[in-house]
């Protein structure tokens, strides 16, 4: 089977006042239908950007590197999304094949527009459904997210609704369209542990019901262990490493993620002490040569993690991490 | 049992909305809170949003007015009534009382330096007589939250989240207070670095002798860091105990719900945990009897119609819930 979605060395930099920034560098993975990835990492990783890619959403200062493809195969199309050029052309990806959930729900939402007419319009745009139907099915998937009286929430503006309840229309908004791919950035950052607790719920059920791939972006990786299928983790534009849920969480193979798990406050090991991981994240405009985690590393082992890029090695079946402690130069 | 820095007997703050000018209507937003906050402790109160936890830290701050009850301040030097303040003891009171923001990136203001900005509490209070005096005081916060000269120099755009925390929390140290009021403090940053400022909040506490409120929505991390922890829900507590106590002998259905809503680093593991449905109700149209009672899977009629009390028992634990001791039983929760 063909993945849903195939990033291969997505490579993205932005030109700004004080110089060009490589905000991805070499980013490649890939999910089929009904899989959900994670994707990990600090503020300044990439995530977003890494995100707003595959829909050709980026700032007009982005430039893809030549070698970089974006590949989406759905039953309907079959293209390269970074291959699009015109407004026309990209619509059928924006919107369509692919959904887009955003962190914030009250931002998201135009305020002044009722909730209902927000999802109609974008029905209208996608699909070739009259307006009744629109508000039909609008109504039926603000059913289907656990809105209760969802026929009069319809009517409803962003600010009459609560933060859980915005965050629900805003997927029950992503899905009418039956996208194939749904990318969630941040979905339950902003929300309650109780509220965010019920959102997973909902979208693993959706995944069952609706066949779909999600892009799972969160800085949290036990909202990671309880929703996706596979993680990568990313650092400074890189992915570092990436590999099924269980065993990028139970072994992790490259320090930073071995960083990030014992930076967590662990709730039956109150005793000992948080551990952080020492340092700030470089500005993309300072990247360090080599493996880009060299500065915050407490494993460094030689001159070889600032000189090169490390490789990536499997470390145990189907789990990668790009790291030197695993690459033959430092035994070399 | 060490004396009382803050002490709280039935603490309300009321907020007016809307309605007409002689009907107003009444926001409760902290009802009826009696807390006792230990000096040197680090005091935590948890809840989600919409609870009244960063109302309770403003009006401990007098930031907020009080409506009924009484709070009071007493470090052994000085002793007020937060509820009744003059102007000239409210402006001492700010030196002896301090608020570190959730908001890095909002609660710095990029047209100063870091210097000006740790600086200007002093200038603002008058404590230094020089700007020698107020650079050697600078300096030395600086110092203490791992800022060095040359981050002082710069201004607040081109520090990470994690080091504008400092900042902040150097502003807030600038002064010397006594009490520091932390709102969500960590809520901004990522893992990698809430660890550091919350071991940074720690060793300073202890260097200092502070007496720290820490507000936070994240049960683990409050968990970490606090010997004392309150969880409020809808303007009231409904429990709170020694931290170690309130995590091993967990009473109150609400507590234990937000345990087990916080998701677990085990991709195998059992949700054996009990879901809450719906979401917390509108603080102007409070639920009757136990507020809870509209999301609690325990209820009962009793529930629906009486005010659960407080009730406080041995290790200093006190829950408010009805049937807490039945419910010790359940064990599925």
């Amino acid at each position: 089977m063909k993945p849903l979605i195939d990033v291969q060395n997505l490579t993205l930099l932005f030109d700004t006042d004080e110089g060009r920034i490589t905000a991805v560098d070499d980013v490649s993975f890939s999910i089929m239908p009904g899989e959900i990835m994670g994707l990990v990492g600090e503020s300044g990783s990439g995530k977003s950007v890494t995100a707003k890619s595959l829909m050709y959403l980026n700032a007009p200062n982005a430039n893809y590197a030549d070698e970089s493809k974006i590949l989406l195969n759905t039953e309907d199309v079959s293209l390269d999304v970074l291959k699009l050029t015109t407004q026309k052309q990209r619509n059928v990806v924006r919107g369509g094949a692919i959904s887009m959930i955003f962190q914030e729900p009250m931002a998201s939402f135009a305020p002044a527009i009722s909730i209902g007419k927000q999802m109609v319009e974008q029905l209208l745009l996608h699909t070739d459904m009259s307006k009744a139907q629109c508000k039909e099915l609008s109504i039926e998937m603000l059913d289907r997210v656990g809105i209760s009286d969802a026929s009069s929430r319809f009517n409803q503006y962003a600010f009459e609704l609560s933060g859980g309840m915005r965050q629900r229309a805003m997927i029950a908004m992503a899905l009418s369209t039956k996208p194939k791919l749904l990318i969630a950035d941040e979905p339950t950052t902003a929300l309650d542990v109780t509220i965010q607790a019920q959102v997973i719920d909902l979208m693993r059920e959706l995944v069952d019901e609706f066949r779909m791939g999600i892009l799972f972006i969160t800085h949290d990786l036990g909202v990671i262990a309880q929703t996706a299928d596979k993680v990568a983790v990313m650092y400074l534009g890189r992915i570092v490493e990436q590999g099924l849920v269980r065993d990028v969480i139970r072994t992790p193979s490259h320090p930073y993620t071995q960083g990030l798990l014992a930076a967590l406050p662990k709730m039956d090991d109150l005793e000992s002490p948080l551990k952080p991981i020492p340092g700030d994240i470089p500005s993309p405009l300072e990247r360090p040569t080599g493996c880009v985690f060299n500065t915050r590393c407490g494993q460094v082992v030689g001159d070889v993690c600032r000189s090169k890029t490390p490789a990536w090695t499997e470390t145990s079946k189907d789990h990668f991490g790009a790291c030197h402690l695993y690459t033959n130069e430092v035994n070399g | 049992m060490t004396e009382a820095l803050i002490s709280t007997k039935d603490l309300s703050v009321e907020f007016l909305i809307s309605g007409s000018l002689f009907k107003p209507k009444v926001l409760k937003a902290v009802d009826g809170i009696s807390i006792d906050i230990p000096k040197g402790s680090f005091f935590g109160v948890v809840g989600e949003s919409g609870s009244g936890k960063t109302t309770l830290g403003r009006a401990l701050l007098n930031a907020v007015p009080i409506a009924n009850g009484s709070a009071t301040y007493d470090d052994g030097e000085m002793k007020y009534d937060l509820a009744k303040m003059t102007s000239t003891e409210l402006k001492d009171y700010r030196k002896r009382a301090q608020l570190i923001f959730q908001d890095p990136y909002a609660a710095l203001s990029p047209r100063m330096t870091v210097r000006d900005i740790i600086a200007e509490p002093l200038e603002v209070m008058g404590l230094t007589k020089s700007r020698e005096e107020t650079d050697k005081v600078v300096r030395e916060i600086a110092a203490k939250c791992r800022l060095n000269l040359e981050h002082l120099r710069r201004f607040p755009h081109a520090f990470s989240g994690g080091q504008r925390q400092r900042i902040s929390i150097a502003r807030a140290l600038v002064s010397r207070p006594q009490f520091i009021v932390a709102d969500e403090s960590v809520a901004a940053l990522d893992v990698s670095i809430q660890a550091d400022v919350l071991n940074l909040l720690k060793s300073i506490q202890v260097d200092m002798g502070l007496t720290f409120m820490f507000i936070s929505h994240d049960l683990s991390v409050v968990a970490h860091t606090c010997d004392h922890v309150a969880v409020m829900y809808l303007g009231r507590i409904v429990e709170s105990a020694p931290t170690k106590e309130l995590f091993n002998n967990t009473r109150h259905p609400y507590t234990k719900a937000l345990f087990s809503a916080i998701p677990s680093l085990d991709p195998d593991a059992e949700k054996t945990g009990q879901r809450l449905y719906g979401e917390i109700p509108s603080p102007t149209n409070q639920p009757s009897g136990c507020t809870f009672h509209t999301r609690c899977p325990f209820v009962q009629d009793i529930c629906k119609q009486q005010v659960p009390k407080l009730e406080v028992s041995d290790k200093g634990h006190s829950v408010s819930c009805h049937r807490w001791k039945e419910l010790m039983d359940v064990a599925a929760l």
